[in-house]
């Protein structure tokens, strides 16, 4: 039984057939890569396993639960925990409450002990606080614990979406493209931040655009086209097959790919 | 020192008790509490509006129909029933609140505009109830509320009135503080800026703003409530569209989602209209161009833009 197991996912938009009959395993401290062309179909299947979006067929399980057509909410009641492409940050909230908000799952408050300011309430700040400061210290965010999200660079908020996602204490954790508009050390920081969060036992599944990086951390590669499997394996088995060399990455991707894998 | 004490979560209340006790030595005359108290009942009904509006970003542009609800409460259930006007203050804020339960769970799934219309909708819905349902509202005249009684002491004159809507004020900011600084308010902050990204986080969205929907109705009712007892009349005035945009305007004047502000939008909008009076016809124009002025200057809202300024100057 695995971790995460999707099998045979479709659904289409208006006739376009956006993901047709993908499925993939996820084990725990397995990174789990999911690559491809634009429109390949990548975030359409994250949204289909993480329940924005509800299948026209096939089913999403974990631990052998399954899961398919659950609510976003009720899925992280369940260990799964996303990060978005466009980045999805409480821009009013300080980067600590940004995490602090992941905490959610955790936080054992009731509607009247909030209202009336019971200490259970203040109790659970300061938990949720501590645990949070915690979290933007793995990220390497420390220093800016109480800026205002919505002042804070791009490569700061996508580390961020990672400790709000990480604050849920998941088993799975997605991550759409963590890497995207990062300069070189920043993905560094974010390629070893990966790793370890495998290594604690969690699974995580990547949909990355940076190949260095894709063929660098992941256990196993998912190849999209036209929201179709193209191939699934070992990084290694991936770059050398033909199906992908030529459908997607092409004599000069091909050529790149090499001198990542060198 | 002053910049610790503006990020203290139970500042607000200081300052408010503060004004509450001054006002009566500033202005030592029955007119001016009565407007004073009417300022603090229509703030209870905006902080109703600054939790739902200002923490979780879900607009009503029909609160004022449960203000309604519960002014009627406090007419009917004496009157007809026989019951103790306090004890329908209470019931009137559990009927909003239940009402809001049910109405709310279909309403909220709306987004933005079509969130509006339909809040716009139940509130209209709601003035005509009490409109035509002429047995039991009095119709347009509306119908007189019996006076309270509490512990054999008669509740009556300016003054009475002037603390025990000060009094509802502060407790009603009380709660409005601890939701905001509590997990709960984080949540409604959360799913202001992304629902999405909230619900990821766990957060039950539609359960959450229903929350904020019903804590809403139940403030507006208690003023409502109040603001009867307090004329010893309530209209269908009370529930009007009109007073539905009032309550907005007072939350987004005094500033979006501040617990000051929604006092400060409240006296904005009840006493200016009463010192403007000296312009006779030309009144409501200039009340409109005021706040066209105050929005376009201060879009953040008068407490937040002070309060940002003041923070600056301090650091």
């Amino acid at each position: 039984m695995s971790l995460l197991a999707v099998e045979d996912l479709g659904i289409s938009f208006g006739g376009v057939i956006a993901v047709d009959g993908v499925g993939f395993r996820v084990e725990p401290g397995q990174v789990f890569s999911i690559i491809g062309p634009n429109g390949a179909g990548k975030t359409t299947l994250f949204n289909l396993v993480t329940g924005i979006y509800t299948p026209h067929r096939g089913r999403v399980t974990m631990a052998g639960e399954t899961l398919t057509g659950l609510a976003p909410h009720l899925l992280a009641r369940r260990g799964m925990s996303r990060t978005f492409q466009n980045l999805q940050i409480f821009f009013r909230m300080t980067a600590l409450e940004n995490v602090m908000v992941g905490r959610h799952l955790s936080e054992r408050t009731s509607l009247l002990s909030d209202l009336f300011g019971l200490p259970a309430s203040s109790r659970q700040n300061r938990a949720t606080r501590d645990a949070a400061r915690v979290l933007l210290e793995r990220v390497g965010l420390g220093a800016v614990a109480d800026t205002l999200a919505g002042a804070l660079p791009y490569g700061a908020l996508k580390r961020l979406e990672i400790a709000r996602a990480l604050a849920a204490e998941p088993k799975v954790l997605l991550l759409d493209e963590p890497a995207a508009g990062c300069n070189a050390v920043e993905t560094e920081a974010i390629d070893h931040l990966i790793a370890d969060i495998a290594k604690s036992g969690v699974g995580v599944v990547l949909i990355e655009h940076d190949m260095k990086l894709v063929m660098k951390i992941s256990d196993r590669v998912l190849v999209l086209a036209q929201g179709r499997r193209l191939a699934e394996g070992p990084p290694r088995d991936v770059r050398e097959n033909p199906d992908v060399i030529a459908a997607y990455l092409g004599d000069h991707g091909a050529r790149e790919a090499d001198r990542a894998g060198a | 020192m002053l910049g610790r004490l503006l990020r203290a979560r139970y500042a607000t209340l200081f300052l408010l008790a503060a004004i509450m006790i001054a006002v009566p030595y500033l202005a030592p005359s029955a007119f001016y509490l009565r407007v004073a108290a009417v300022v603090w009942v229509f703030a209870l009904a905006a902080l109703g509006l600054t939790i739902l509006m200002g923490y979780a970003g879900q607009v009503s542009l029909g609160h004022a129909g449960f203000l309604g609800l519960g002014g009627y409460a406090v007419a009917i259930g004496p009157a007809r029933f026989g019951l103790d006007p306090v004890l329908c203050l209470f019931l009137g804020a559990a009927l909003a609140g239940a009402l809001a339960f049910l109405v709310g769970r279909p309403i909220l799934r709306l987004k933005g505009y079509y969130l509006a219309i339909a809040t716009l909708g139940f509130g209209v819905i709601l003035a005509l109830v009490f409109h035509s349902e002429s047995d039991w509202t009095g119709g347009p005249d509306g119908m007189a509320v019996a006076r309270v009684t509490v512990f054999g002491t008669r509740l009556a004159g300016a003054a009475t009135w002037y603390w025990v809507t000060a009094g509802a004020l502060l407790i009603g900011a009380f709660l409005a503080l601890n939701i905001e600084a509590s997990p709960t308010g984080r949540a409604l902050k959360a799913l202001h800026d992304s629902e999405v990204a909230a619900a990821g986080a766990g957060i039950d969205v539609g359960r959450k703003k229903l929350a904020a929907f019903v804590i809403g109705a139940i403030y507006a009712a208690f003023a409502g409530g109040l603001l009867a007892a307090m004329n010893g009349l309530i209209t269908p005035d009370a529930a009007s569209f009109m007073h539905s945009i009032e309550l907005v305007a007072m939350v987004i004047i005094g500033g979006l989602g501040s617990v000051l502000g929604a006092v400060v939008g409240a006296a904005f909008l009840v006493v200016l209209p009463q010192a403007l009076t000296v312009l006779q016809e030309y009144e409501q124009a200039v009340l409109g161009l005021l706040i066209m002025v105050f929005m376009i200057f201060l879009p953040a809202g008068i407490v937040p833009t002070l309060r940002k300024w003041l923070l600056e100057r301090l650091s």
